[in-house]
């Protein structure tokens, strides 16, 4: 097992710069997901890690050994990918094995890892068929099979799930979890799916255009986002982001809304209050004028404007709630609930 | 399309049977002409059922000298010779092809395109075009009269490596990353990964270039002169231009005959990979 270290890392196609001085340490042992919208540069991020694209600047380590300069196959790494990648002429058995015979492990060894893996993964009546005649899901196990009987320091993932039916995506979510606990191999997640890092990472690598946003815990990021990309990215449904201006332990809203907070700020400021932070009370301090509601059933979100503006507001309150539409329902934001963001640099006023 | 008119299925049927009559009737009466004898075939009309002499016809021209009165080598040493010629013309396309197409896909060198473009180019270049260079070239080499001479100046081939090109650019991307990570080196992945994946377009190209290989007429005559290098194609037009005789038509239709089998016979025998081949897009 290993630990991964990644000093000012940056990646330049030509003159455009897609990846600027990315740094960060991953234990031994833990699980991080890179997550982040298309095109924040994320899987290209994995790849450098694979081996797969070279490094323009900076030093990825494995295992405390400086790995620029090798090849992928020497990296001690295994990779699973979003298209499975199994190699379509060969039988599931030796897709695992191709890996170990290169390396020329004798064949009881072979066998032996391969049936090992087969039985993690419950995909022992599978082996002899070929990768067409498996299901999605039958096909994910595969591949992760090929990776297990490397018995890799470092496994990669990049998007492994997104060719999945949702429903298959959490079964096979939580079993990722479980298998990465049992073998407590590292591992780099990548993921566009924000509840896929969240229940996933140990840690979360928050990437926008090529710049780590944060990198901490799933709880953390949801308490304490540290830019509005992260608060805005973090959380379902979005946050929402109020303008305001700043004061001695309060801050007014445009509508002349004051909001009291812990801080004390001056000059203009975000503030961002999560739906589900948002409880509907007879003398609340935001009046939302409702547009639409979405009937979840456990939860109803509430679509609106803050009165006599046109700042979308989205409440979640627990339960069916029939609101009438285009009235006035009053919020207040619950204690703690206020996130506030420098209004020029968009970083989190702590 | 599932219809039930039974006036349409005649008309069809009908169609197709006219269809198989036009293209079967000439083979047909090659057949027939290599099982008479030499003067029945010299009377009018040509007979159209077959006669008694098929075996004796069949031995003459397979083992024998042929046409009577003339020096040819037997028709077996020329099926070898075509056999052979077009033997090391297909696999011989088909094994540089294959580098040719895994260099310009998977390789980063310096003028890559420049050099897939010469390749194109020489489509425009057939054998016919640039015939006396190339028999200057292969006279100098001293390969006239032998195999080497018959097959090399036809193995280079733009079309197959085209081909070639466009079945690897269909293969994902993360097939060769895969591959990389389990440590194959590239020749490994050209040979594990690659040429299993081409399997069927391998087979429908070989189907083709063997029938070219085979029909070869221009070439072979022009650089063999030795009897005994003779290929089938070109002795049938010989035959009949030998000898300041009648045509002996018996023999020459078992010769046509004869020349017709080995193509038929890769045909039938690589059909499934064949059309495999030419569709399937599913990798």
């Amino acid at each position: 097992m290993a630990t991964i270290n990644l000093d000012q890392l940056t990646k330049s196609y030509g003159p455009d710069e897609v990846l600027h001085h990315i740094s960060g340490d991953i234990n031994d042992s833990e699980f991080v997901v890179i997550v982040g919208p298309s095109g924040c540069g994320k899987s290209t991020l994995l790849r450098m890690i694979a081996g797969l694209e070279t490094v323009t600047s900076g030093e990825i380590s494995i295992g405390g050994k400086i790995v620029n300069e090798i090849e992928p196959a020497d990296r001690d790494i295994a990779m699973v990918f979003q298209n499975y990648a199994l190699y379509p002429h060969m039988s599931v058995r030796e897709n695992m094995a191709y890996g170990l015979k290169i390396r020329k492990t004798p064949k009881d060894e072979i066998t032996r890892r391969v049936n090992e893996a087969a039985d993690i993964l419950e995909i022992r009546e599978y082996l002899d068929r070929k990768p067409r005649q498996l299901s999605g899901g039958q096909r994910q196990r595969v591949a992760m099979g090929r990776a297990i009987v490397r018995d890799p320091q470092v496994f990669l993932f990049d998007e492994p799930l997104s060719n999945l039916d949702a429903k298959l995506r959490v079964q096979m979510r939580l079993e990722i979890r479980k298998l990465q606990k049992r073998l407590g191999v590292t591992s780099i997640y990548v993921t566009h799916d924000q509840v896929e890092a969240m229940t996933l990472g140990d840690r979360l690598m928050v990437l926008n255009a090529g710049y780590v946003e944060q990198f901490d815990t799933p709880i953390e990021l949801y308490e304490r986002p540290a830019s509005m990309f992260v608060a805005g990215f973090i959380g379902s449904p979005a946050m929402n982001f109020l303008t305001a201006t700043g004061g001695d332990g309060l801050v007014i809203l445009d509508n002349g809304t004051a909001l009291p907070t812990r801080l004390s700020t001056s000059g203009p400021v975000i503030a961002g209050i999560r739906p589900e932070h948002l409880i509907a009370e007879p003398e609340g301090v935001l009046p939302v004028r409702v547009e639409m509601l979405e009937q979840l059933g456990a939860n109803t979100l509430v679509h609106g404007v803050l009165d006599g503006s046109d700042i979308p507001i989205v409440a979640s309150v627990t339960g069916i709630q029939s609101l009438p539409v285009n009235d006035v329902v009053r919020f207040t934001p619950g204690p703690d609930a206020l996130h506030l963001f420098d209004a020029n640099t968009e970083r989190r006023l702590s | 399309m599932v219809e039930n008119r039974p006036l349409l299925t005649v008309i069809s049927h009908l169609i197709l049977l006219v269809g198989i009559l036009l293209i079967a009737l000439p083979i047909w009466i090659t057949f027939v002409a290599a099982t008479h004898d030499e003067a029945r075939m010299l009377q009018a009309p040509i007979p159209m059922l077959p006669g008694g002499y098929f075996w004796e016809n069949f031995k003459r021209t397979l083992f024998g000298s042929g046409l009577s009165g003339t020096e040819i080598a037997p028709v077996w040493r020329m099926l070898a010779n075509s056999l052979a010629m077009a033997m090391m013309i297909s696999l011989g396309k088909i094994s540089i092809s294959l580098i040719s197409a895994f260099a310009i896909v998977y390789f980063k060198f310096p003028f890559r395109m420049g050099f897939f473009w010469l390749i194109f180019i020489t489509l425009m270049l057939p054998v016919e075009v640039r015939i006396m260079p190339t028999f200057q070239v292969v006279a100098n080499l001293g390969m006239l009269n032998s195999y080497w001479g018959l097959s090399i100046p036809l193995i280079a081939s733009a079309t197959a490596t085209f081909m070639f090109r466009q079945v690897f650019l269909t293969i994902p991307d993360e097939m060769l990353e895969s591959a990389r990570i389990d440590g194959a080196s590239p020749m490994r992945f050209f040979w594990d990964i690659l040429i299993p994946l081409s399997r069927t377009n391998i087979a429908a190209l070989f189907v083709i270039l063997f029938i070219y290989g085979w029909n070869q007429y221009l070439w072979p005559l022009l650089i063999t002169t030795d009897a005994d290098m003779t290929t089938i194609v070109m002795s049938i037009k010989q035959m009949l231009e030998a000898a300041e005789q009648s045509p002996q038509w018996n023999v020459i239709m078992m010769t046509a005959l004869l020349a017709m089998i080995p193509p038929v016979f890769v045909v039938i025998s690589m059909q499934k990979l064949f059309v495999q081949g030419l569709t399937e897009t599913d990798k």
